[in-house]
């Protein structure tokens, strides 16, 4: 045991004073290598830090939101149909909410205007998201005119703006008064959007969705669970294309890995005949050459993970934002958490440090069963 | 299908398997027909040089299990959101009928990869590589295997549908959807315990004999470590569910052995299974290793490595113990009054 | 000590430029002597100092290294053997570019897992014996012919080998440093070591402290001169 310790401390020795050697081909490896973990890491994660913000986000959302379907299409709810849900065992809470899309032709995008049961606010002032504030120029005090669906122009007071840490969801929002709200899109008296169940055992859950589908044969209920689902698979889904985008830069980096591994120059080759020349076997050959790929691959590995973190977390994803984030034109401009993912730290070995040794094993044989006799005969 | 990277490494990680398996068998047939240590023709050092080649696919293969069921695993694990009543891992491993095999298949394979390493070391020690062509015909075998290992992972991937929301309503109401079994079920912990204290010492007492005593003549004690590794895994892994996990959990019904590896649970189950999973390849080597004890170069040298094997068999099992009793000890659950 | 047995030696076997560059050699080399094979250039030479070394193994024919059957040896353990029993001197040197003199000569005892303070005393008492500690951490490629010699002769010693093999030693020295090179073998003889030479050097061939020589054409031997035996035996 303690031999082989000894032996890998002078094999690793050796390896590093031979990887210095060659400073210009291996360095070149090793950016190619870094740069495809640093692209690879970077998507991971990206999509990762978004759908841990999804998921906090949904954390303070209601548990079942009851929507009215009429022909398939999502219609509003009458005035009597929260009376008639009546009491349900387990509903701690039930709520009518009011919300909907302006399109705002200054900006060219779409607001979500909303009357929020948590800030009461008084007639004629609004409390705006961040991109608002930002791209509109708003702040506290400060007006602003939306064509309302009357036709007539309506002014308001922001009186807050919205806190930036989750811009992620309240980036395009505007919170208003019900009275407001329902003047300002001529929203029928006593209608709502939709409704909001609060449920205080998870595993009633379910029950409760069922209880309201008998009732209400017209209604949908959607699950607070079954919204984590799908944006989970969403997420997932996003990062799996983009993989699949990024596997002809996979199959590359392998080529390239392979062509690096094989393309063994004279000099090297040389130096693999006169060890073995002088008593190293081949096992002991392969051994050097598996240290030497995995220092290259731990270095590359590290250097495109941490590259790839400050990218994400420090620099707004630059790169990725437009790919990946989705379809508004508001972009929200927020710092991720900061999140590492052991599965993603291990899948992203699976497409990086996998590749590089699959490919270089045939080569490293190859030159680890150079004949120890080259060396006398040329 | 569940488009994910996760999912797409794992099986891009079977089919590679799979795909040097394949590529090695030509080679490994003709070392099987041709080998001739007399001979020093070009086609004999081609063989040899072949050997080392064959070593190193059956290493990579052998590390490749041990990181691909680990990220199964895991992968498992984070996928339980996406399937109504699956809790943890489990209930994504019983998606579909094929989840449980493709673990089981992935074990056998990454046992049989540890085997034919164990039985490679010895051969290699002995001057007339006694064992070269039993242990090519091994390989030989282990291709439906590794084979078996893609087709059933490719199967629980293509058939995972997660529930997720369609347009026209819920998924869970428009069918009775049939809900997943999120717990395995378990012995009743006292009987669970009698089980594993006695499986694991009667295996730690044979291998510690086998690796600590005097050299056997025959046999039959190699053969009883390795039945015994077998049982001992198998007993470790129902006092797992039945009992340790529930230690661990703090929680009298979670028989879960996935959830121990989470970051909630302080990756303790890595304490647990890493020298289980070592000490139970180590016993199973012991044995196989002992078979070759007749064949000419190997009498000294499968007697050496049988024993060292059984001493990490025994090594092995008693830290799992230890460790497993510390955790139970340390707990806050009471289950047995 | 060295024993071939109608050793015979082909390359690019079974195709259309088959070549048997050794066609039945019987010899055998003594121990504690100074031996050399001569011939012209094909003549089979190096392949013969090959196989003799242990870097190669015969097509055909048996190989004894002290009595013991070691031809049908997996290159697994001939390197053992290689590494542990023979110390080779080539040509060219054969240094390892970009390492220091030191580091060139405990590369044979890196396969053993010598500690390295052990490997490095043994460098610099090799060194010391030849006259080149003041060299110890040059770089090899910065060294003279002689010079880089005598370190490729430090690493052949390291493993404190008993049969030193070399290939052309002089074919890259002047006289001089041939005439000093020729003395240190000497030394190493004197000392118990056997050392087999390839060589057409006729300094090297006449030269008073080669003991035997095997004359070699086209794969075969034809000739072998044996000097004073007598004076050898009492030595």
């Amino acid at each position: 045991m303690k031999t082989w310790i000894e032996k890998q401390r002078h094999l690793i020795d050796f390896t590093i004073n031979s990887l210095a050697r060659r400073k210009g081909k291996n360095l070149s490896l090793l950016a190619v290598y870094a740069v495809l973990v640093f692209v690879l890491a970077s998507v991971a994660l990206y999509t990762h830090a978004l759908r841990s913000e999804a998921v906090r986000v949904l954390a303070d959302s209601p548990e079942i939101i009851l929507q009215r379907l009429i022909a398939g299409r999502h219609d509003l709810i009458p005035p009597d149909y929260i009376d008639n849900i009546g009491r349900i065992r387990g509903v701690q809470k039930m709520e009518g909410r009011l919300w909907g899309y302006y399109y705002d032709s200054v900006l060219k995008a779409n607001y979500t205007l909303m009357v929020s049961p948590a800030h009461t606010l008084p007639p004629g002032e609004i409390i705006v998201g961040p991109a608002l504030e930002r791209m509109r120029g708003l702040d506290t005090g400060s007006g602003i005119s939306f064509r309302a669906y009357s036709g007539k122009l309506e002014t308001f007071i922001v009186s807050d703006v919205l806190d930036h840490a989750s811009e992620l969801v309240n980036a395009d929002l505007i919170l208003m008064n019900e009275a407001d709200f329902r003047n300002f899109f001529n929203y029928p008296a006593g209608h709502y959007t939709d409704v909001a169940l609060w449920v205080a055992n998870p595993l009633e859950v379910r029950n409760i969705g069922r209880k309201l589908l008998d009732q209400l044969p017209d209604s949908r209920p959607i699950l607070r669970e079954e919204v984590l689902r799908t944006y989970a698979s969403v997420f997932d889904w996003r990062e799996g294309m983009m993989l699949a985008l990024l596997s002809a830069a996979i199959l590359a980096f392998g080529i390239f890995a392979w062509e690096k591994a094989a393309g063994l120059s004279a000099e090297e080759k040389r130096e693999i005949g006169i060890l073995k020349a002088i008593g190293w076997e081949t096992g002991d050959v392969i051994t050097m050459k598996f240290w030497e790929g995995l220092l290259i691959s731990l270095l590359a590995f590290l250097l495109g993970y941490v590259a790839a973190y400050l990218h994400i977390f420090h620099a707004e994803a630059g790169l990725l934002q437009p790919v990946l984030q989705g379809w508004s034109v508001l972009y929200p401009s927020f710092a991720l958490s900061p999140e590492i993912d052991p599965l993603q730290v291990a899948t992203l070995f699976f497409f990086t440090v996998l590749p590089y040794t699959a490919a270089t094993l045939v080569p490293i044989w190859r030159a680890a069963t150079t004949d120890p006799d080259l060396v006398m005969r040329g | 299908m569940i488009f994910q990277p996760a999912i797409i490494a794992l099986l891009l990680a079977a089919a590679l398997c799979m795909t040097m398996m394949l590529a090695a068998t030509p080679f490994a047939v003709q070392l099987i027909r041709h080998w001739d240590l007399r001979s020093g023709s070009e086609r004999q050092l081609r063989l040899e040089r072949l050997t080392y080649l064959f070593s190193m696919l059956m290493m990579l293969v052998c590390v490749l299990q041990v990181l691909s069921t680990l990220l199964f695993v895991f992968n498992a694990e984070r996928m339980s959101i996406m399937f109504v009543g699956a809790m943890c891992a489990v209930g994504t491993l019983n998606a579909n009928v094929y989840g449980f095999p493709a673990l089981y298949a992935q074990l056998l394979l990454f046992f049989a990869a540890t085997s034919w390493l164990a039985l490679n070391r010895v051969d290699n020690g002995a001057r007339n590589y006694p064992l070269i062509r039993a242990k090519y015909a091994f390989m030989l075998a282990l291709l439906p295997l590794a084979a078996l290992v893609l087709y059933l992972q490719f199967n629980f991937f293509v058939r995972l549908e997660p529930d997720v929301i369609t347009s026209c309503c819920g998924s869970m109401f428009s069918e009775d959807a049939d809900t997943i079994a999120s717990e395995l079920s378990a012995l009743p912990p006292r009987q669970a315990m009698l089980v594993f204290y006695l499986g694991l010492a009667s295996a730690i007492a044979l291998a510690a004999w086998q690796g600590w005593g005097k050299p056997a003549r025959t046999r039959w004690r190699a053969t009883a470590v390795g039945l015994s590794s077998g049982l001992a895994f198998a007993a470790a892994l129902t006092g797992l569910l039945a009992f340790v996990a529930l230690y661990i959990y703090e929680h009298p019904h979670h028989h879960c052995p996935f959830c121990i590896l989470k970051a909630e649970y302080h990756y303790r189950g890595y304490l647990l299974y890493i020298p289980l999973f070592a000490a139970a390849a180590a016993g199973l080597g012991a044995a196989l290793v002992a078979q070759f004890g007749r064949r000419q170069g190997l009498e000294q040298l499968a007697a050496q490595h049988s024993a060292a094997l059984a001493r990490i068999a025994a090594l092995g099992f008693t830290l799992f113990v230890l460790i497993a009793t510390a955790m139970i000890a340390s707990s806050r659950l009471i289950l047995l009054d | 000590m060295l024993e071939l047995n109608n050793i015979r030696k082909a390359f690019n076997q079974g195709r259309h430029n088959e070549h048997w560059a050794l066609r039945g050699i019987d010899l055998e080399i003594p121990p504690a002597r100074i031996s050399v094979l001569k011939g012209p250039s094909g003549s089979g030479k190096s392949t013969l100092l090959s196989i003799l070394g242990c870097l190669a193994r015969p097509t055909e024919g048996r190989v004894r290294l002290d009595g013991e059957d070691i031809s049908a040896l997996p290159e697994r353990f001939l390197t053992e053997i290689r590494r542990r029993r023979f110390g080779f001197i080539f040509q060219q040197f054969n240094l390892v570019r970009g390492l220091s003199a030191i580091d060139n000569i405990i590369l044979p005892g890196i396969p053993d897992g010598q500690p390295r303070a052990k490997l490095l005393a043994r460098g610099e008492q090799l060194l010391t014996e030849l006259q080149l500690d003041h060299r110890r951490d040059a770089a090899v490629e910065w060294l003279s012919g002689g010079e880089q010699q005598r370190v490729a002769i430090c690493r052949a010693l390291l493993n404190d080998p008993t049969v030193l093999i070399a290939d052309e030693p002089t074919a890259n020295l002047d006289s001089k440093l041939a005439g000093e090179f020729l003395l240190i073998l000497e030394r190493l003889a004197q000392a118990g070591r056997t050392i087999i030479l390839t060589s057409h050097d006729p300094l090297v061939i006449e030269a008073d402290i080669v003991d035997q020589v095997f004359s070699l054409r086209d794969g075969r031997l034809t000739g072998v001169e044996i000097r004073h035996p007598a004076f050898r035996l009492t030595r």
